[in-house]
């Protein structure tokens, strides 16, 4: 059942991958790709036991990250790129994804070497309580520095976006 | 879980960050390549937290929740910064932005 | 997945959707035709038995369905047609993890009757909410509309500000129960706390005074902590894009806003979905902040153990089961009420008293009563030691 559904969400979220990249009609079709992606990988972290860290996903990632991208393609009514000639680059494409296959069967002959089954874990790993105590006790400084860089990113957001009064 | 260990799952990884690359390297269009920068570090998310499963850690999933963290922050500043490129050149292909260039 | 799961994940899909969504356009008509001191729709009939206006919503559907679905030129079809599926699905999905009662043991089998008692329940529905944004965000979109894609905007930006605040507010009702468990919220908010009992902890009064013992308040949500369940509340209507929120549905001069290019059955899919959003924020609130499925003052274990003499274990499960649904439903409808009475009597928020409210009001609020509670819980546990 586990192994049916990893199946489902990694082949769901490489498609939607190589939806993203290659819908050269419109960024809407590579957004809603992007939101496919997301939810597949979300899947995908709940199934490794990372509760949390899949909520999380969905709520910012899918919920929030990706419906900035559309909003902003939305408010500057954005259609293709324009120079559709420029994506047309038949030999770049094809040597980028035979060096990107062939990386991956690389790798997967490294790893192939050390396949070992998973250990148990109890049942608290990856709970909100237990990466909440994990957060504010080891990696409290983490904590403090992600929310300066966040009040640092919305004041440079508000600042780079306003429109000039002049 | 069946035969599924991490060895899929960073198969899995490594095929969306290539995915992801490509992205970057072939689009022109600025907002897909912000997209496939999206897709890599989601790739590495997945690595990190399939790792973290597999050595019984949480150390894996806290990195993960901290490159979300710095992830939803550039989406911001770099959507910003692609507004006001748009604004003023009107065009979102990245060959026009090129100014700098030699 | 066990039997018990079944049926309840079954009768929950026939109540909520069968029941609820189509008496909900009732109840709105009504209950808005009592507040105006006018009478409502009237005129639906079968062979002249009217039914004080309940064929209507029978009425409203088959017009919906043998509605023309048009869909303009230029649309993008596919999202068209899926835009409203992804406008509702989340609203139904969110009943997974709202408790109708607690865990009984019935002949044998531990009836759970909850779908799916998850650990992270709350953060599974904040979760699947800010998906819900797709639904409307796409339709304005994908109609090709001028209006509508105004409309979108303004509903995407609505209900991304609003997530935040939903988030935060209750935060310090997790901090004092200690859990995202909407059936251990249920439990503990079953427990009381004595209203007068920091007169015996200051000295002023000695231990066993009968006054003091006597008068016990419910802990359940909305005692501790009031302001967060009007935030929530408001966070959850702003959320629901319904009440004085539909800036985007109503506004854009006139016409329907972000919906501007359905009709027949999707638009009566975003209706549907709406008005089960709004029996979902009424089982939230009710799971949470108003005691979920428990009696006031009753204990529900003391209370099946009472009545096992008299009834025998089994049968008295059954029955203390049959009441907790009932109560909350009960719970569910008033607060069904109180979102219609909001909705009918107050005027729709300009854009920019909507967003003035979700990022300047609200959200320091829930700051600072994130603050407030996390001082208060340091008091108790200090004094109580």
């Amino acid at each position: 059942m586990r192994a049916a559904l990893f199946w489902i969400f990694s082949t769901a979220a490489v498609g939607s991958a190589l939806g993203v990249v290659g819908s050269l009609r419109s960024p809407i079709n590579s957004a809603l790709s992007l939101v496919v992606s997301m939810l597949a990988l979300a899947g995908l972290y709940i199934l490794l036991e990372a509760q949390f860290v899949g909520l999380i996903q969905v709520m910012v990632y899918a919920g929030a990250i990706v419906v900035l991208f559309l909003f902003v393609i939305m408010l500057l009514n954005l259609r293709g790129s324009g120079a559709a000639g420029a994506e047309n680059q038949p030999i770049a494409k094809a040597l980028g994804a035979l060096v990107a296959v062939a990386g991956t069967l690389w790798l997967a002959r490294t790893l192939a070497a050390s396949r070992a089954p998973w250990p148990d874990v109890e049942a608290s790993f990856g709970t909100t309580q237990a990466i909440g105590e994990a957060l504010y006790t080891d990696y409290v400084l983490s904590v403090q520095v992600a929310g300066v860089l966040l009040l640092a990113g919305i004041v440079a957001a508000v600042v780079l976006a306003k429109k000039k009064i002049d | 879980m069946g035969d599924i260990s991490g060895f899929h799952f960073q198969i899995v990884a490594a095929l969306i960050f290539s995915i992801g690359a490509l992205g970057v390297l072939l689009r022109r269009n600025m907002i897909v390549m912000f997209m496939s920068i999206e897709l890599m570090l989601n790739a590495a998310n997945l690595s990190l937290v399939s790792f973290s499963r597999e050595l019984g850690n949480d150390q894996g999933q806290i990195l993960a929740f901290m490159v979300m963290v710095v992830a939803a922050v550039e989406v911001a500043v770099g959507l910003a910064i692609i507004i006001s490129l748009v604004r003023n050149r009107d065009t979102v292909n990245i060959e026009d932005t090129s100014q700098l260039k030699w | 997945m066990a039997m018990s799961t079944v049926w309840v994940s079954i009768f929950l899909f026939a109540l909520v959707l069968l029941a609820f969504a189509p008496v909900m356009t009732w109840v709105e008509r009504k209950q808005s035709a009592l507040m105006q001191d006018r009478i409502g729709a009237n005129r639906a009939s079968i062979l002249g038995f009217k039914a004080l206006g309940l064929i209507h919503p029978l009425a409203d559907v088959i017009k919906m369905i043998t509605k023309e679905d048009t869909v303009p030129t230029g649309a993008h079809r596919f999202l068209h047609l899926v835009s409203p599926f992804i406008a509702v699905a989340p609203a139904i999905i969110s009943f997974a993890v709202i408790p109708y009662g607690g865990v009984y043991e019935l002949w044998g089998t531990r009836v759970s009757l909850t779908v799916a008692d998850l650990d992270y329940g709350v953060l599974y529905v904040f979760a699947i909410g800010s998906i819900a944004t797709y639904g409307s965000m796409l339709a304005g979109w994908a109609g090709n509309n001028n209006f509508g894609m105004l409309g979108s905007i303004r509903v995407s930006a609505q209900m991304i500000s609003y997530e935040v605040a939903l988030g935060i507010t209750v935060v310090g009702l997790f901090m004092i129960f200690g859990t995202l468990r909407l059936t251990d919220m249920g439990i503990l908010q079953q427990e009381t706390f004595r209203l007068f009992g920091f007169l015996e902890h200051a000295g002023v009064v000695g231990k066993g005074n009968g006054f003091v013992d006597a008068v016990t308040i419910p802990m359940w949500g909305i005692v501790l902590q009031p302001l967060p369940f009007f935030m929530f509340l408001t966070a959850l209507m702003a959320e629901n894009k319904r009440a004085p929120f539909d800036t985007p549905e109503g506004e854009s001069e006139i016409v329907a806003g972000y919906f501007i290019e359905y009709s027949g059955m999707k638009f009566g899919l975003y209706m549907m979905g709406e008005w089960i959003e709004v029996v979902v924020i009424s089982a939230l609130l009710t799971a949470m902040f108003l005691g979920g499925w428990s009696i006031p003052w009753v204990r529900e274990a003391e209370m099946i153990a009472a009545w096992t003499p008299v009834l025998g274990e089994n049968m008295a499960n059954l029955a203390a089961m049959v009441l907790a649904v009932h109560v909350f439903l009960i719970k569910v409808i008033v607060l069904i009420w109180f979102q219609m009475l909001i909705r009918w009597s107050m005027p729709r928020f300009r854009y920019d008293q909507v967003m003035n409210l979700g990022w300047k009001i609200l959200l320091p609020l829930s700051l600072a009563n994130i603050v407030i509670t996390a001082f208060g819980i340091l008091i108790v546990q200090e004094v109580t030691r």
